[in-house]
Protein backbone atom coordinates (compact mmCIF):
# COMPACT_ATOMS: atom_id res chain seq x y z
CA UNK A 1 0.00 0.00 0.00
CA UNK A 2 1.32 3.33 -1.07
CA UNK A 3 1.10 5.76 1.78
CA UNK A 4 2.44 9.29 2.27
CA UNK A 5 1.11 12.13 4.20
CA UNK A 6 -2.06 13.16 2.84
CA UNK A 7 -4.09 11.85 4.39
CA UNK A 8 -2.29 11.34 7.60
CA UNK A 9 -5.09 12.71 9.90
CA UNK A 10 -7.59 9.97 8.43
CA UNK A 11 -5.40 7.78 8.55
CA UNK A 12 -4.65 8.17 12.65
CA UNK A 13 -8.78 8.43 12.39
CA UNK A 14 -9.16 4.95 11.33
CA UNK A 15 -6.60 3.55 13.50
CA UNK A 16 -7.77 5.30 16.70
CA UNK A 17 -11.38 3.69 15.64
CA UNK A 18 -9.60 0.24 14.83
CA UNK A 19 -8.47 0.76 18.67
CA UNK A 20 -11.72 1.40 20.16
CA UNK A 21 -13.32 -1.49 18.24
CA UNK A 22 -10.86 -3.93 19.60
CA UNK A 23 -11.04 -2.23 23.38
CA UNK A 24 -14.87 -3.40 22.95
CA UNK A 25 -13.97 -6.46 21.52
CA UNK A 26 -11.89 -7.16 24.75
CA UNK A 27 -14.88 -5.75 26.75
CA UNK A 28 -17.26 -8.07 25.18
CA UNK A 29 -15.10 -10.98 25.78
CA UNK A 30 -14.77 -10.07 29.76
CA UNK A 31 -18.17 -10.55 29.70
CA UNK A 32 -18.65 -13.67 27.92
CA UNK A 33 -16.27 -15.10 30.10
CA UNK A 34 -17.70 -13.95 33.68
CA UNK A 35 -21.14 -14.29 32.88
CA UNK A 36 -20.51 -17.79 32.49
CA UNK A 37 -18.60 -18.09 35.37
CA UNK A 38 -20.71 -16.80 37.62
CA UNK A 39 -23.45 -19.44 35.94
CA UNK A 40 -21.28 -21.87 37.07
CA UNK A 41 -20.35 -20.65 40.33
CA UNK A 42 -23.65 -19.48 41.10
CA UNK A 43 -22.39 -16.01 41.95
CA UNK A 44 -25.64 -13.72 41.69
CA UNK A 45 -23.06 -10.68 42.57
CA UNK A 46 -21.23 -10.80 39.29
CA UNK A 47 -24.26 -11.75 37.36
CA UNK A 48 -25.88 -8.27 38.48
CA UNK A 49 -22.08 -6.66 37.70
CA UNK A 50 -22.37 -8.24 34.37
CA UNK A 51 -25.47 -6.70 33.81
CA UNK A 52 -24.70 -3.50 34.74
CA UNK A 53 -21.74 -3.66 32.83
CA UNK A 54 -23.49 -3.81 29.20
CA UNK A 55 -25.19 -0.49 29.43
CA UNK A 56 -21.04 0.33 29.03
CA UNK A 57 -21.22 -1.85 26.28
CA UNK A 58 -23.97 -0.09 24.52
CA UNK A 59 -22.49 3.25 25.02
CA UNK A 60 -19.33 2.09 23.14
CA UNK A 61 -20.49 0.90 20.41
CA UNK A 62 -23.25 4.37 19.89
CA UNK A 63 -20.01 5.74 20.58
CA UNK A 64 -18.32 4.36 17.73
CA UNK A 65 -20.79 4.15 14.99
CA UNK A 66 -21.51 8.37 15.75
CA UNK A 67 -17.28 8.52 15.11
CA UNK A 68 -17.97 5.87 11.62
CA UNK A 69 -20.71 8.52 10.70
CA UNK A 70 -18.53 11.42 10.84
CA UNK A 71 -16.05 10.08 9.11
CA UNK A 72 -18.32 9.06 5.97
CA UNK A 73 -19.51 12.38 6.10
CA UNK A 74 -16.67 14.64 6.07
CA UNK A 75 -13.84 12.03 3.99
CA UNK A 76 -16.16 10.32 1.65
CA UNK A 77 -14.29 7.33 1.79
CA UNK A 78 -14.21 4.85 -1.07
CA UNK A 79 -12.53 1.51 -1.81
CA UNK A 80 -10.08 0.06 1.03
CA UNK A 81 -11.42 3.11 3.48
CA UNK A 82 -14.98 2.85 2.63
CA UNK A 83 -14.84 -1.32 3.19
CA UNK A 84 -13.45 -0.97 6.42
CA UNK A 85 -15.57 1.56 7.58
CA UNK A 86 -18.72 -0.42 6.79
CA UNK A 87 -17.02 -3.27 8.45
CA UNK A 88 -16.53 -1.68 11.31
CA UNK A 89 -19.93 -0.80 11.39
CA UNK A 90 -21.20 -4.01 11.23
CA UNK A 91 -18.40 -5.69 13.64
CA UNK A 92 -19.73 -2.95 16.27
CA UNK A 93 -23.21 -4.40 15.81
CA UNK A 94 -22.11 -7.64 16.28
CA UNK A 95 -20.39 -7.26 19.42
CA UNK A 96 -22.79 -5.02 20.96
CA UNK A 97 -25.13 -8.25 20.26
CA UNK A 98 -22.83 -10.54 21.68
CA UNK A 99 -23.01 -8.38 25.18
CA UNK A 100 -26.35 -8.61 24.95
CA UNK A 101 -25.97 -12.61 24.93
CA UNK A 102 -23.22 -12.30 27.95
CA UNK A 103 -26.27 -10.07 29.91
CA UNK A 104 -29.04 -12.75 29.09
CA UNK A 105 -26.59 -15.51 30.98
CA UNK A 106 -26.25 -13.37 33.49
CA UNK A 107 -30.29 -12.76 33.53
CA UNK A 108 -30.86 -16.61 33.70
CA UNK A 109 -28.31 -17.09 36.43
CA UNK A 110 -30.28 -14.68 38.39
CA UNK A 111 -33.31 -16.59 37.16
CA UNK A 112 -31.64 -19.70 38.57
CA UNK A 113 -31.43 -17.98 41.64
CA UNK A 114 -30.38 -20.04 45.04
CA UNK A 115 -31.65 -23.61 42.98
CA UNK A 116 -28.89 -25.86 42.19
CA UNK A 117 -28.11 -26.54 39.00
CA UNK A 118 -29.02 -29.58 37.41
CA UNK A 119 -25.69 -31.07 36.57
CA UNK A 120 -22.12 -29.80 37.15
CA UNK A 121 -21.48 -27.34 34.38
CA UNK A 122 -18.92 -28.43 32.15
CA UNK A 123 -19.66 -28.49 28.19
CA UNK A 124 -21.59 -24.92 28.45
CA UNK A 125 -18.24 -23.24 30.18
CA UNK A 126 -16.33 -25.29 27.46
CA UNK A 127 -19.02 -23.48 24.66
CA UNK A 128 -18.20 -20.34 26.25
CA UNK A 129 -14.29 -20.59 25.99
CA UNK A 130 -14.99 -22.04 22.56
CA UNK A 131 -17.11 -19.15 21.41
CA UNK A 132 -14.51 -16.51 23.09
CA UNK A 133 -11.52 -17.58 21.37
CA UNK A 134 -13.64 -17.34 17.88
CA UNK A 135 -14.37 -13.95 19.35
CA UNK A 136 -10.83 -13.31 19.53
CA UNK A 137 -9.98 -14.96 16.27
CA UNK A 138 -11.67 -12.67 14.25
CA UNK A 139 -10.82 -9.33 15.75
CA UNK A 140 -7.29 -10.79 15.36
CA UNK A 141 -7.64 -11.88 11.89
CA UNK A 142 -9.29 -8.00 11.45
CA UNK A 143 -6.46 -6.44 12.68
CA UNK A 144 -3.80 -8.82 10.32
CA UNK A 145 -5.97 -8.64 7.44
CA UNK A 146 -6.14 -12.36 7.65
CA UNK A 147 -8.52 -14.19 5.70
CA UNK A 148 -7.54 -17.51 6.18
CA UNK A 149 -7.64 -17.46 10.05
CA UNK A 150 -11.14 -15.65 9.60
CA UNK A 151 -12.27 -18.56 7.22
CA UNK A 152 -10.88 -20.78 10.16
CA UNK A 153 -13.45 -19.01 12.32
CA UNK A 154 -16.05 -19.91 9.88
CA UNK A 155 -15.35 -23.44 10.54
CA UNK A 156 -15.16 -23.43 14.26
CA UNK A 157 -18.19 -23.06 14.35
CA UNK A 158 -19.20 -26.46 13.81
CA UNK A 159 -17.59 -27.63 17.26
CA UNK A 160 -19.80 -24.94 18.80
CA UNK A 161 -22.68 -26.50 17.60
CA UNK A 162 -21.95 -29.59 17.95
CA UNK A 163 -21.53 -28.67 21.58
CA UNK A 164 -24.63 -27.28 22.15
CA UNK A 165 -26.07 -30.05 20.36
CA UNK A 166 -24.85 -32.47 23.19
CA UNK A 167 -25.89 -30.01 25.88
CA UNK A 168 -29.21 -30.16 24.53
CA UNK A 169 -30.04 -33.26 23.86
CA UNK A 170 -28.59 -34.24 27.71
CA UNK A 171 -30.80 -31.99 28.81
CA UNK A 172 -33.72 -33.36 27.26
CA UNK A 173 -32.75 -37.00 28.19
CA UNK A 174 -32.70 -35.66 32.00
CA UNK A 175 -35.91 -33.17 31.96
CA UNK A 176 -37.99 -36.45 30.17
CA UNK A 177 -36.89 -38.81 33.15
CA UNK A 178 -37.45 -36.52 35.58
CA UNK A 179 -40.22 -34.16 34.68
CA UNK A 180 -39.56 -31.77 38.13
CA UNK A 181 -36.34 -30.66 36.79
CA UNK A 182 -37.59 -28.85 33.50
CA UNK A 183 -37.54 -25.50 34.31
CA UNK A 184 -33.98 -25.94 36.10
CA UNK A 185 -32.81 -27.66 32.86
CA UNK A 186 -34.73 -25.34 30.51
CA UNK A 187 -32.37 -22.33 32.25
CA UNK A 188 -29.20 -24.32 30.77
CA UNK A 189 -30.40 -24.48 28.10
CA UNK A 190 -31.36 -20.90 27.23
CA UNK A 191 -27.84 -20.47 28.40
CA UNK A 192 -26.21 -22.68 26.33
CA UNK A 193 -28.51 -21.40 23.26
CA UNK A 194 -26.93 -17.74 24.16
CA UNK A 195 -23.41 -19.44 24.15
CA UNK A 196 -23.93 -21.11 20.37
CA UNK A 197 -25.48 -17.82 19.18
CA UNK A 198 -22.20 -15.86 20.11
CA UNK A 199 -20.60 -17.79 17.79
CA UNK A 200 -22.27 -17.76 15.33
CA UNK A 201 -21.97 -13.85 15.69
CA UNK A 202 -18.60 -14.45 15.53
CA UNK A 203 -18.82 -16.01 12.56
CA UNK A 204 -20.49 -12.61 11.25
CA UNK A 205 -17.73 -10.64 12.43
CA UNK A 206 -15.03 -13.03 10.19
CA UNK A 207 -17.16 -12.67 7.25
CA UNK A 208 -16.85 -8.63 7.58
CA UNK A 209 -13.26 -9.07 7.87
CA UNK A 210 -13.50 -11.10 4.46
CA UNK A 211 -15.55 -8.45 2.99
CA UNK A 212 -12.91 -5.76 3.96
CA UNK A 213 -9.85 -7.26 2.98
CA UNK A 214 -11.64 -9.13 -0.54
CA UNK A 215 -13.90 -6.66 -1.15
CA UNK A 216 -16.37 -9.62 -1.48
CA UNK A 217 -19.18 -10.54 0.40
CA UNK A 218 -18.73 -13.78 2.29
CA UNK A 219 -21.91 -16.35 0.67
CA UNK A 220 -24.07 -17.48 3.52
CA UNK A 221 -23.73 -19.46 5.96
CA UNK A 222 -27.31 -20.91 6.64
CA UNK A 223 -27.30 -22.07 10.03
CA UNK A 224 -28.71 -24.82 11.22
CA UNK A 225 -29.96 -23.22 14.55
CA UNK B 1 -3.56 -3.33 -18.48
CA UNK B 2 -6.18 -4.21 -17.42
CA UNK B 3 -8.54 -5.03 -20.39
CA UNK B 4 -12.61 -3.91 -20.31
CA UNK B 5 -14.93 -6.35 -19.18
CA UNK B 6 -16.48 -8.25 -21.29
CA UNK B 7 -19.70 -7.23 -21.47
CA UNK B 8 -18.89 -4.04 -22.56
CA UNK B 9 -17.28 -5.08 -25.99
CA UNK B 10 -20.99 -6.21 -26.91
CA UNK B 11 -22.40 -2.85 -27.72
CA UNK B 12 -19.14 -0.68 -28.44
CA UNK B 13 -18.94 2.67 -29.73
CA UNK B 14 -15.41 3.41 -29.16
CA UNK B 15 -13.32 0.84 -29.44
CA UNK B 16 -9.47 2.31 -29.16
CA UNK B 17 -6.81 0.10 -29.26
CA UNK B 18 -2.46 -0.17 -28.81
CA UNK B 19 -2.79 3.77 -28.90
CA UNK B 20 0.40 5.81 -28.99
CA UNK B 21 0.54 9.75 -29.48
CA UNK B 22 2.99 12.00 -29.67
CA UNK B 23 3.75 15.35 -29.73
CA UNK B 24 7.14 15.76 -31.64
CA UNK B 25 9.50 13.69 -29.88
CA UNK B 26 7.50 13.41 -26.45
CA UNK B 27 5.27 10.45 -26.10
CA UNK B 28 2.03 12.19 -24.46
CA UNK B 29 -0.32 8.51 -24.33
CA UNK B 30 1.83 4.94 -24.08
CA UNK B 31 -0.56 2.11 -25.67
CA UNK B 32 -3.84 2.33 -24.25
CA UNK B 33 -6.86 0.33 -24.91
CA UNK B 34 -10.11 1.00 -24.06
CA UNK B 35 -13.71 -0.24 -25.16
CA UNK B 36 -16.60 2.54 -24.58
CA UNK B 37 -19.41 1.70 -24.29
CA UNK B 38 -22.61 2.89 -26.55
CA UNK B 39 -24.80 4.65 -24.16
CA UNK B 40 -23.27 5.22 -20.90
CA UNK B 41 -21.23 7.49 -18.82
CA UNK B 42 -17.18 6.77 -19.09
CA UNK B 43 -15.16 8.78 -16.73
CA UNK B 44 -11.21 9.28 -17.43
CA UNK B 45 -9.94 9.92 -13.79
CA UNK B 46 -6.02 10.19 -12.71
CA UNK B 47 -4.05 12.81 -11.74
CA UNK B 48 -2.70 16.39 -13.43
CA UNK B 49 -0.54 15.18 -16.47
CA UNK B 50 -1.27 11.55 -16.87
CA UNK B 51 -3.08 12.56 -20.54
CA UNK B 52 -7.19 12.28 -19.86
CA UNK B 53 -7.45 15.52 -21.66
CA UNK B 54 -5.11 14.58 -24.34
CA UNK B 55 -6.83 10.93 -25.10
CA UNK B 56 -10.16 12.64 -24.69
CA UNK B 57 -8.99 14.66 -28.16
CA UNK B 58 -7.95 11.59 -29.97
CA UNK B 59 -11.48 10.69 -30.11
CA UNK B 60 -12.54 13.79 -32.22
CA UNK B 61 -9.16 14.15 -33.66
CA UNK B 62 -8.61 17.74 -32.00
CA UNK B 63 -5.01 16.76 -31.46
CA UNK B 64 -4.58 17.05 -35.41
CA UNK B 65 -5.20 20.74 -34.93
CA UNK B 66 -1.71 20.91 -32.29
CA UNK B 67 1.79 20.93 -34.66
CA UNK B 68 3.65 17.94 -34.79
CA UNK B 69 1.05 15.93 -32.80
CA UNK B 70 0.99 12.61 -34.19
CA UNK B 71 -0.74 9.00 -33.18
CA UNK B 72 -0.24 5.30 -33.32
CA UNK B 73 -2.65 2.74 -33.04
CA UNK B 74 -6.57 2.64 -33.56
CA UNK B 75 -9.51 4.46 -32.89
CA UNK B 76 -12.36 2.85 -34.51
CA UNK B 77 -15.84 4.76 -34.27
CA UNK B 78 -18.70 2.55 -34.75
CA UNK B 79 -15.97 0.29 -36.53
CA UNK B 80 -14.53 3.01 -38.96
CA UNK B 81 -10.77 3.76 -38.10
CA UNK B 82 -11.47 7.72 -37.94
CA UNK B 83 -7.78 8.62 -38.47
CA UNK B 84 -7.46 6.32 -41.76
CA UNK B 85 -6.45 8.92 -44.33
CA UNK B 86 -9.91 8.51 -46.38
CA UNK B 87 -11.48 10.50 -43.18
CA UNK B 88 -12.44 14.03 -42.70
CA UNK B 89 -11.60 15.05 -39.60
CA UNK B 90 -14.48 17.67 -39.66
CA UNK B 91 -16.83 15.03 -40.10
CA UNK B 92 -15.62 12.73 -37.12
CA UNK B 93 -16.11 16.41 -34.99
CA UNK B 94 -19.63 16.62 -35.83
CA UNK B 95 -20.21 13.40 -34.20
CA UNK B 96 -18.25 13.47 -31.53
CA UNK B 97 -19.19 16.91 -29.76
CA UNK B 98 -16.97 18.39 -27.34
CA UNK B 99 -17.81 20.56 -24.05
CA UNK B 100 -14.91 22.27 -22.34
CA UNK B 101 -13.98 23.13 -18.90
CA UNK B 102 -14.69 26.94 -18.93
CA UNK B 103 -18.08 27.33 -20.34
CA UNK B 104 -17.35 28.86 -23.92
CA UNK B 105 -20.61 30.21 -25.75
CA UNK B 106 -19.95 32.17 -28.65
CA UNK B 107 -21.09 36.20 -28.58
CA UNK B 108 -24.41 35.71 -30.08
CA UNK B 109 -27.30 35.00 -29.11
CA UNK B 110 -28.79 32.32 -27.05
CA UNK B 111 -31.05 30.92 -30.26
CA UNK B 112 -27.67 31.49 -32.42
CA UNK B 113 -25.59 30.04 -30.02
CA UNK B 114 -27.75 26.71 -30.22
CA UNK B 115 -28.37 26.99 -34.29
CA UNK B 116 -24.71 27.91 -35.30
CA UNK B 117 -23.44 24.34 -35.94
CA UNK B 118 -26.96 23.31 -38.12
CA UNK B 119 -26.19 26.55 -39.96
CA UNK B 120 -22.79 25.53 -41.14
CA UNK B 121 -23.88 22.00 -41.82
CA UNK B 122 -26.89 23.29 -43.70
CA UNK B 123 -29.25 22.16 -41.79
CA UNK B 124 -32.73 22.46 -43.62
CA UNK B 125 -35.40 21.35 -41.15
CA UNK B 126 -37.34 23.69 -38.80
CA UNK B 127 -34.83 25.18 -36.70
CA UNK B 128 -37.52 26.59 -34.38
CA UNK B 129 -37.53 23.15 -33.23
CA UNK B 130 -34.20 22.15 -33.42
CA UNK B 131 -33.38 24.64 -31.36
CA UNK B 132 -36.06 23.59 -28.61
CA UNK B 133 -34.84 20.63 -29.15
CA UNK B 134 -31.65 20.46 -28.26
CA UNK B 135 -32.30 23.52 -25.37
CA UNK B 136 -35.02 21.11 -23.76
CA UNK B 137 -32.00 18.34 -23.95
CA UNK B 138 -29.80 20.06 -21.87
CA UNK B 139 -32.51 21.28 -19.24
CA UNK B 140 -32.21 24.57 -20.21
CA UNK B 141 -35.22 25.24 -22.62
CA UNK B 142 -37.98 26.20 -19.39
CA UNK B 143 -35.09 28.78 -18.34
CA UNK B 144 -34.42 30.65 -21.69
CA UNK B 145 -37.35 30.34 -23.33
CA UNK B 146 -38.89 33.49 -23.21
CA UNK B 147 -35.08 35.25 -23.66
CA UNK B 148 -33.59 33.44 -26.94
CA UNK B 149 -32.24 36.27 -28.14
CA UNK B 150 -30.05 37.52 -25.55
CA UNK B 151 -26.87 37.04 -25.59
CA UNK B 152 -25.50 34.07 -24.30
CA UNK B 153 -23.14 35.37 -22.07
CA UNK B 154 -25.32 36.77 -20.07
CA UNK B 155 -26.14 33.69 -18.82
CA UNK B 156 -24.74 32.14 -15.25
CA UNK B 157 -21.62 29.39 -15.42
CA UNK B 158 -23.91 26.74 -15.43
CA UNK B 159 -26.62 27.73 -17.57
CA UNK B 160 -23.81 28.90 -20.30
CA UNK B 161 -22.56 25.35 -19.74
CA UNK B 162 -25.24 23.59 -20.69
CA UNK B 163 -25.54 26.27 -23.58
CA UNK B 164 -22.57 24.56 -24.51
CA UNK B 165 -24.02 21.37 -24.12
CA UNK B 166 -26.96 22.33 -26.14
CA UNK B 167 -24.83 23.08 -28.89
CA UNK B 168 -23.27 20.34 -29.26
CA UNK B 169 -26.30 17.71 -29.23
CA UNK B 170 -28.12 20.14 -31.85
CA UNK B 171 -25.61 18.62 -34.26
CA UNK B 172 -26.53 15.37 -33.65
CA UNK B 173 -23.63 13.44 -32.52
CA UNK B 174 -23.26 10.07 -31.26
CA UNK B 175 -20.67 10.81 -28.66
CA UNK B 176 -20.60 13.89 -26.55
CA UNK B 177 -16.78 14.19 -24.69
CA UNK B 178 -16.59 16.78 -21.69
CA UNK B 179 -13.69 17.78 -20.07
CA UNK B 180 -13.80 19.12 -16.81
CA UNK B 181 -17.40 20.14 -17.34
CA UNK B 182 -18.10 21.19 -14.07
CA UNK B 183 -14.88 21.95 -12.41
CA UNK B 184 -15.73 26.19 -12.33
CA UNK B 185 -19.22 26.12 -11.40
CA UNK B 186 -20.86 26.00 -8.15
CA UNK B 187 -22.11 22.81 -6.28
CA UNK B 188 -25.64 22.84 -7.52
CA UNK B 189 -24.95 23.53 -10.98
CA UNK B 190 -22.29 21.11 -11.00
CA UNK B 191 -25.14 18.42 -9.91
CA UNK B 192 -27.27 19.56 -12.68
CA UNK B 193 -24.81 18.65 -14.84
CA UNK B 194 -23.84 15.52 -13.80
CA UNK B 195 -28.12 14.80 -13.78
CA UNK B 196 -28.23 15.87 -17.38
CA UNK B 197 -25.10 13.35 -18.28
CA UNK B 198 -27.37 10.72 -17.04
CA UNK B 199 -30.09 12.18 -19.05
CA UNK B 200 -28.39 12.25 -22.01
CA UNK B 201 -26.86 8.98 -22.09
CA UNK B 202 -30.02 7.52 -23.20
CA UNK B 203 -29.25 9.35 -26.72
CA UNK B 204 -25.66 9.75 -26.72
CA UNK B 205 -22.67 8.13 -25.14
CA UNK B 206 -20.74 10.55 -23.14
CA UNK B 207 -17.33 9.96 -21.78
CA UNK B 208 -16.26 12.72 -19.07
CA UNK B 209 -12.75 13.90 -17.68
CA UNK B 210 -12.59 14.82 -14.39
CA UNK B 211 -10.75 15.52 -11.24
CA UNK B 212 -13.78 15.42 -9.28
CA UNK B 213 -13.85 11.24 -7.96
CA UNK B 214 -17.29 12.15 -6.44
CA UNK B 215 -18.37 13.20 -9.51
CA UNK B 216 -17.09 10.09 -11.57
CA UNK B 217 -18.44 7.94 -9.07
CA UNK B 218 -21.89 9.03 -9.05
CA UNK B 219 -22.48 10.17 -12.33
CA UNK B 220 -20.50 7.47 -14.59
CA UNK B 221 -21.18 3.78 -15.31
CA UNK B 222 -17.46 3.05 -16.12
CA UNK B 223 -14.11 4.15 -14.94
CA UNK B 224 -11.03 4.32 -16.34
CA UNK B 225 -7.54 5.63 -14.37
CA UNK B 226 -4.89 6.74 -15.83
CA UNK B 227 -1.35 7.98 -14.78
CA UNK B 228 1.97 8.52 -15.98
CA UNK B 229 4.96 7.07 -16.28
CA UNK B 230 8.56 7.50 -15.49
CA UNK B 231 8.64 8.86 -18.99
CA UNK B 232 5.54 11.03 -18.26
CA UNK B 233 4.04 9.37 -20.83
CA UNK B 234 0.08 8.56 -19.70
CA UNK B 235 -1.21 5.34 -19.71
CA UNK B 236 -4.13 3.32 -18.27
CA UNK B 237 -3.74 1.63 -15.52
CA UNK B 238 -7.59 0.14 -14.46
CA UNK B 239 -10.68 0.22 -16.56
CA UNK B 240 -14.20 -0.94 -15.04
CA UNK B 241 -17.50 -0.81 -14.08
CA UNK B 242 -17.50 2.17 -11.51
CA UNK B 243 -18.95 0.59 -8.42
CA UNK B 244 -16.61 -1.65 -8.47
CA UNK B 245 -13.74 0.77 -9.39
CA UNK B 246 -14.88 2.82 -6.25
CA UNK B 247 -15.45 0.12 -3.71
CA UNK B 248 -12.69 -2.65 -4.59
CA UNK B 249 -10.43 -1.32 -7.23
CA UNK B 250 -7.98 -4.13 -8.35
CA UNK B 251 -4.75 -2.44 -8.63
CA UNK B 252 -3.37 -0.68 -5.85
CA UNK B 253 -2.30 2.33 -7.89
CA UNK B 254 -5.81 3.26 -8.74
CA UNK B 255 -6.70 2.57 -4.58
CA UNK B 256 -3.87 5.14 -4.05
CA UNK B 257 -5.24 7.56 -6.04
CA UNK B 258 -8.62 7.18 -5.39
CA UNK B 259 -8.57 7.18 -1.61
CA UNK B 260 -6.16 10.26 -1.61
CA UNK B 261 -3.13 8.68 -0.92
CA UNK B 262 -0.89 8.98 -3.89
CA UNK B 263 -1.35 11.31 -7.07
Amino acid sequence: MMMNKTRAEFDHALQELQDSLLSLGSMVEKAIARATAALRDRDLEASRQVISEDDVIDRRRAELEERVVDLIASQQPVAVDLRSLIATLHVSMELERIGDYAEGISKISLMMGDQPPVKPLVDIPRMAEKSSAMLRSALDALVRRDVALAKQVLADDDEVDALYDQVYHELLLMMLQDPKIIERATYLIWAAHDLERIADRATNIAEQVIYFVTGKMAPDIVSKY
Amino acid sequence: MTTAPPEIAADTTLSVSNLHMYYGPFRALRDINLEVQRNSVTALIGPSGSGKSTLLRCFNRMNDLVPGARVEGRVLFNGEDIYHPSVDPTEIRLRVGMVFQKPNPFPKSIYDNVAFGLRINGFRGDMDEAVETSLRRAALWDEVKDRLKASGLTLSGGQQQRLCIARAVAVQPDIILMDEPASALDPISTLAIEDLMRELKREYTIIVVTHNMQQAARASDWTAFMTMGEDRAGYLVEVGATHDIFTNPKDERTEGYITGRFG
